[in-house]
Order: structure tokens, then C-alpha cells, then sequence
């Protein structure tokens, strides 16, 4: 599943990266690392970005960079 | 002695610096404000030290400029010392870059900043825990109230006098590191009941998908109101007051002929700084500074992401753009924390169409004034509706290849009153050490060529121009003197025209066909001088041939869209 189909405030793990190695290397930089625990938080309207949380830090990205961000939904404690 | 402060973005490094050097540094709760680095003497403990603040580093392997500075740096120059700043709020994230620092071969001591950020996250962070696990010593600090700064600096001099101990091997890769780093943090420190705070319930509001929207209106109309309100109540008292002078200075001189005339333009030079400039800028920069450390600016860029986008840049580009109705010279500093060339280029661009404070006192002076505030309003609006267009049109020729927004949303933070004014003041004196210089002298030289009778020979010069957009041939030299400092073609419109009565010696069509010129053309040298360092010189030429055309041709609509509306 891609990060921008996740629905808000579900508890999602970060798979993997779609989107090259200069793509991979901007979210490395940034702290966003696959096996991370990632949650929607927000949605701004009109296609803008996303609010997402990651290990107590929030971090918007832009739909096309959620598109390219490969993520599976947790079970439920 | 010389100690350099490294650390993440809003980890509060450059409020350490500001703590105790002063004025030297800018700080910014927007990550990439500390692009350039800063160097500073300061006393710690009857020690002078030099002290450099290093750009905010994610990583030390990273490829954006303001992190190659930051990695050119400390290997290159002799450094005695290191002092990490870490967020003790977020210590996983920040432990990345203090495993990376490790293997550099310097004294190095690690401060947990934030503390009582973390106490109110319900954290608690095993110091002593942290530092025999990584062989550093660790020391607690609230840089912004100044508390654990002296303890820091006085362990950094140890430090820095004795031989590093061993220390922790970190992994290899970051990915391995970014694993280290979160054991460590897991260790060392004890997740507390995260409470939802006020904090929570103000995002709730100023992120909101409408709410967020007016309030962000609200907040930015306040902001202008204020800025404004202050200037226009502090600009005619000192109007007054400069014109009484410069009375009593031509009589008191008892001169004429040239040296009346010198006296009088380097006079006017001065006042115009004075009393047109600093009632705006100041207040301004004041207001800036703190929407800056409260944290609202990355919060701005969330909510205009999407707006951005149709221009062909994203959210993060709107800094420049709020920075430009200040100023456009740190509006074209700031674009530095784009990550692309071509958005920095289109960035640049479209920010130095922003009207800043100097043309606003021309937009004052002439259509406010004499047109009244909704014609004012309208071209700001105008303005708007251009910067779009363009942003379209060179967005369309150099097409985008960026994923787009990736951008730290850091938590509210208090202000502190120290560090937006030593913000305000190292802006201001901009202003006044290179710009204010170059307003006395334009107006000086000014003065002279209306003595000697060679200013028609620039209005020929610029006559191409003003006869194209229907403007009296007298107004060519307080347009080429615009160049210098906007505000000019306002002082100097008065003496070319020779009548500070705008109204009598201009139809309404020609004073909003020139405010429009002065509004977008050229930017002034200060500006051209700052595009020149972030850009090259072909960037700053490209950006002053785009600013011509497109001041034209928003002129020439001016003029006969005007002309024919008014009939």
C-alpha cells in the first residue's frame, strides 16, 4: 500500500521507498527510515500535504512524495 | 580556542549561540535558517573562545548546500572542539548525528537542549546513563532561558584540553546507525504518558482545512495591521520633523548654489532612511521574528503546499515570499533551504517581484495617498495575480522534477524576547551599514546633477521606457535612482517633478502606471548583490531581464487598462 491510499490516524509501518536513490536519500535525511512507525495525522484540502507522525516528530509531505512512500497497515494491539 | 556548535535543525543551536554571543547569529525556528555559518568571540568562564555555528545539519552525509558547508567545515578548518546540541524531545533523531560526529577526530561533548520540553513530554533522560554508553560527557541545557550554559562550556574546555576517551563504534550505514541511535534512545530514556496539551488543540485549529485558512488570514492581516498601524503612526511626527530641519538648516547655512544643494540631498538621503524606512522595517522584522521562533512559518508552508504547487514550487517556497514583503534581500537568502536549483531560481525570481517595505512606502506615498487604499489594495492584488502568472509561465519553460514537501513541523515554542531582537538587529543593520549609505549618496548625487543640468541626459536613457508607458520624461531619473533603493523614486520623484504635490503634476493614470513599473522592475542593488551570491551572475541577469519584461508589460496593462477603464 502507498502512504497517500493510508487512511488518517491508522498505525502503519514504512516498507520501503519508490522513487530512486536521490528520493530514498531526501527522506533518509529527514529521519524517515523503512521499518518506521508512521500514522496520518493530517490532510490539508485541495491535494495538499500530509501531517505525519513519526517516533513523536511531525513531518508533512507532499502527495507526491506519499506516493512514493511504501507502507503496510499494523494489527491492533 | 575555537568551538563549533553542530546539530539538527530546531534543535535550539542557534539560541544557544545567540545565549552568548549576541547579536551575531539569526535564529529561526524554520529548519535551514542558520544557512550561513556564524562565527563569534565570546567570554565563557574568563576564556575568550570563538565560537561557529555550524548550518543546520540532518546528517553529515548530506547533499543539500547548507549541509556541505557544514561538512567542509569542520574538516577543513582547525577546530578544538565540538559541541553537539541535541533535542532531548526528540533524542532518537538527534542521537543519529552525534553516532555520525563520533568518528570524527575531535574533542566532542554532547548537550541534551530542551529539557524542560522533554519533562513536559514526560520523558526521562538517563544523562549520565547516555554518556558512559557513548564515551562523551553529556550535559543537561535550556538554551532558551540560558540555563546548563555555562556547565556546558567549561566541559567543552576540558575537553578540548585532555585526550578524547574511547568512545562508542558506531555502525556503518545510516540505516544501521538510525537503528543504533533508537536502542540508545530506548535505553536511556523512559517514555512518560504523552498528555494531548494545548499544543495539540492550536494545530487542531491552525492546521484546519478552513479554519486553518482564516486563521492563518486573520493572523497575517493582524500582522500587516500592526506593522503598519506602527509605522504610520511614527512616520509623519518625523516627516514633520525632518522637513522642519531641513528649513532651518537652509537658512541657518545662509548658503546657495552648491553647497545648499549637497546639504540638502545628503539631508533628504537621511531623513528618508529615518523616517519613511525604519517606521515600517522595524516593525516589521519585530513581527517576522516572532511568527518565525513561534514556529508558525513551517505550519504556513503546510497549509500552502497546495497553492504553491500551481505556481510550480511547493510549500516550503513560501518563506521567501512572506520574508519579501519585509525585505527582498533575506527573502533571496532564504531560498537557500530550497533543495533544487531550478526551485531556487523561480523562488528568487517571483520573491523579488514581492513588493518589500521600500516600494510599500511608494505604494503609500503615491496611490495610497493620492488614489486612496482601495487602489492601493488593488495592486496588491495585481501584484499577486502577476507573481502567479509568471511563476506559471517559468515554472511551464523549466519543468519540475521534485517529489515535492518534505518539511519538519517542529512543536510551538515561546519566543524569547533576547533572540527576536538580536533577529530585528541584525537585520536592521543590513539596512543601515550597506543600504542607508548608498540612499545618502544617490541622493547626494542626485542633487548634483539637478545643480549641473545633466539629469536630462538619464532621462533620455530612460526614455524609451517612460515614453512607452506614457509617463512625464522627468520621472527617468528617480526611476534609474530606484535601482539603488526603491524608496528613491519616491524622494527623487519629488525633486524631478519639483513638486512634492503628486496630484497637480500627474494624471491618476500615470502615478499607478509608475508605481506598478517601480513595483516590479529591477530589483534594488542590495537585492541584485544577494541574487549574485545564492544564484551566480547569470542567475542575478536572468532574474533583472525577467523583473524589466515583466515591469513592462504589467506598465503597459496598468496604463491602458486604466486609461480605458477611466475613459
Amino acid at each position: 500500500m502507498r502512504l497517500i491510499d493510508a487512511g488518517l490516524g491508522i498505525n502503519l509501518r514504512v516498507v520501503g521507498f519508490d522513487g530512486g536513490g536521490k528520493f530514498e536519500e531526501r527522506l533518509l535525511q529527514h529521519g524517515l527510515y523503512p521499518g518506521d512507525q508512521a500514522r496520518i495525522v493530517r490532510m490539508a484540502p485541495l491535494r495538499g500535504p500530509l501531517l505525519v507522525e513519526v517516533a513523536g516528530r511531525e513531518i508533512a509531505l507532499g502527495r507526491g512524495v506519499a506516493q512514493k512512500i511504501l507502507v503496510e497497515a499494523l494489527e491492533c494491539a | 580556542m575555537r568551538i563549533a556548535l553542530v546539530g539538527r535543525p530546531n534543535c535550539g543551536k542557534s539560541t544557544l549561540f545567540n545565549q552568548v554571543a549576541g547579536y551575531k547569529a539569526e535564529t529561526g525556528n524554520f529548519h535551514g535558517t542558520t544557512v550561513t555559518f556564524t562565527e563569534s568571540k565570546v567570554r565563557v568562564a574568563g576564556q575568550v573562545i570563538d565560537l561557529v555555528d555550524l548550518p543546520g545539519t540532518y546528517l553529515m552525509s548530506g547533499s543539500n548546500p547548507a549541509e556541505a558547508v557544514a561538512k567542509q567545515y569542520l574538516e577543513s578548518r582547525e577546530v578544538e572542539a565540538v559541541v553537539n546540541v541535541a533535542d532531548a524531545s526528540h533524542l532518537a533523531q538527534s542521537l543519529e548525528l552525534t553516532l555520525e560526529l563520533l568518528t570524527v577526530n575531535q574533542p566532542l561533548v554532547l548537550a541534551l537542549n530542551m529539557m524542560d520540553e522533554a519533562l513536559r513530554l514526560g520523558l526521562k533522560v538517563d544523562g549520565p546513563g547516555l554518556a558512559r554508553a557513548l564515551g562523551l560527557p553529556v550535559l543537561p541545557l535550556v538554551a532558551s532561558k540560558g540555563r546548563g550554559v555555562r556547565g556546558l562550556f567549561l566541559a567543552a574546555l576540558e575537553a578540548a584540553h585532555q585526550a578524547p576517551g574511547e568512545r562508542l563504534k558506531p555502525a556503518a550505514t545510516a540505516q544501521e546507525r538510525h537503528v543504533q541511535a533508537q536502542e540508545l534512545a530506548g535505553r536511556f530514556v523512559q517514555p512518560g504518558a504523552r498528555t494531548l496539551t494545548w499544543r495539540d488543540w492550536l494545530d487542531d485549529i491552525l492546521l484546519h482545512p478552513l479554519w486553518g485558512y482564516v486563521a492563518l488570514l486573520v493572523i497575517l492581516l493582524a500582522f500587516f495591521q500592526t506593522v503598519y498601524g506602527i509605522g504610520r503612526l511614527l512616520e509623519p511626527p518625523l516627516l514633520a520633523l525632518f522637513d522642519l530641519m531641513t528649513l532651518r538648516l537652509t537658512a541657518g547655512l545662509g548658503a546657495q548654489g552648491l553647497i545648499l544643494a549637497l546639504a540638502v540631498g545628503i539631508f533628504q538621503g537621511v531623513s528618508a532612511g529615518v523616517a519613511i524606512v525604519l517606521p515600517y522595517l522595524l516593525p516589521f522584522l519585530l513581527g517576522l521574528g516572532v511568527l518565525e521562533d513561534v514556529g508558525y512559518l513551517p505550519r504556513v508552508a503546510f497549509l500552502m503546499d497546495s497553492l504553491m504547487h500551481r505556481i510550480g514550487l511547493h510549500g516550503k517556497a513560501i518563506v521567501p515570499f512572506i520574508l519579501g514583503y519585509g525585505c527582498n534581500v533575506p527573502a533571496v537568502m532564504s531560498t537557500r533551504t530550497l533543495e533544487e536549483p531550478r526551485d531556487r531560481f523561480i523562488a528568487a525570481a517571483l520573491a523579488t517581484l514581492v513588493p518589500c517595505a521600500a516600494r510599500l512606502s511608494v505604494v503609500f506615498g503615491l496611490v495610497a495617498f493620492y488614489l486612496g487604499p482601495l487602489a492601493a489594495l488593488g495592486l496588491y492584488v495585481f501584484n499577486l495575480f502577476v507573481i502567479a502568472l509568471t511563476g506559471r509561465i517559468l515554472s511551464g519553460l523549466l519543468p519540475e522534477d521534485t517529489p515535492g514537501l518534505i518539511l519538519e513541523i517542529p512543536p510551538y515554542r515561546t519566543p524569547t524576547i533576547k533572540a527576536v531582537f538580536n533577529k530585528a538587529w541584525f537585520r536592521i543593520r543590513e539596512f543601515v551599514v550597506e543600504a542607508w549609505p548608498t540612499l545618502i549618496a544617490g541622493s547626494a548625487v542626485l542633487a548634483l546633477m539637478n545643480f549641473f543640468k545633466i539629469s536630462s541626459l538619464l532621462n533620455w536613457l530612460a526614455w524609451p521606457f517612460t515614453w512607452l508607458m506614457g509617463l512625464p520624461f522627468e520621472t527617468g531619473v528617480p526611476l534609474l535612482f530606484g535601482i539603488l533603493r526603491k524608496e528613491l523614486s519616491l524622494v527623487m520623484l519629488g525633486q524631478a517633478l519639483g513638486s512634492m504635490n503628486f496630484g497637480a503634476v500627474m494624471t491618476p493614470t500615470q502615478l499607478f502606471t509608475f508605481t506598478v513599473f517601480v513595483v516590479f522592475y529591477v530589483p534594488c542593488v542590495a537585492t541584485l548583490i544577494m541574487l549574485r551570491r545564492e544564484l551566480g551572475t547569470k542567475g542575478m541577469l536572468w532574474i533583472t531581464l525577467i523583473t524589466v519584461i515583466v515591469a513592462l508589460a504589467a506598465a503597459l496593462l496598468a496604463r491602458f487598462g486604466l486609461g480605458w477603464w477611466l475613459g
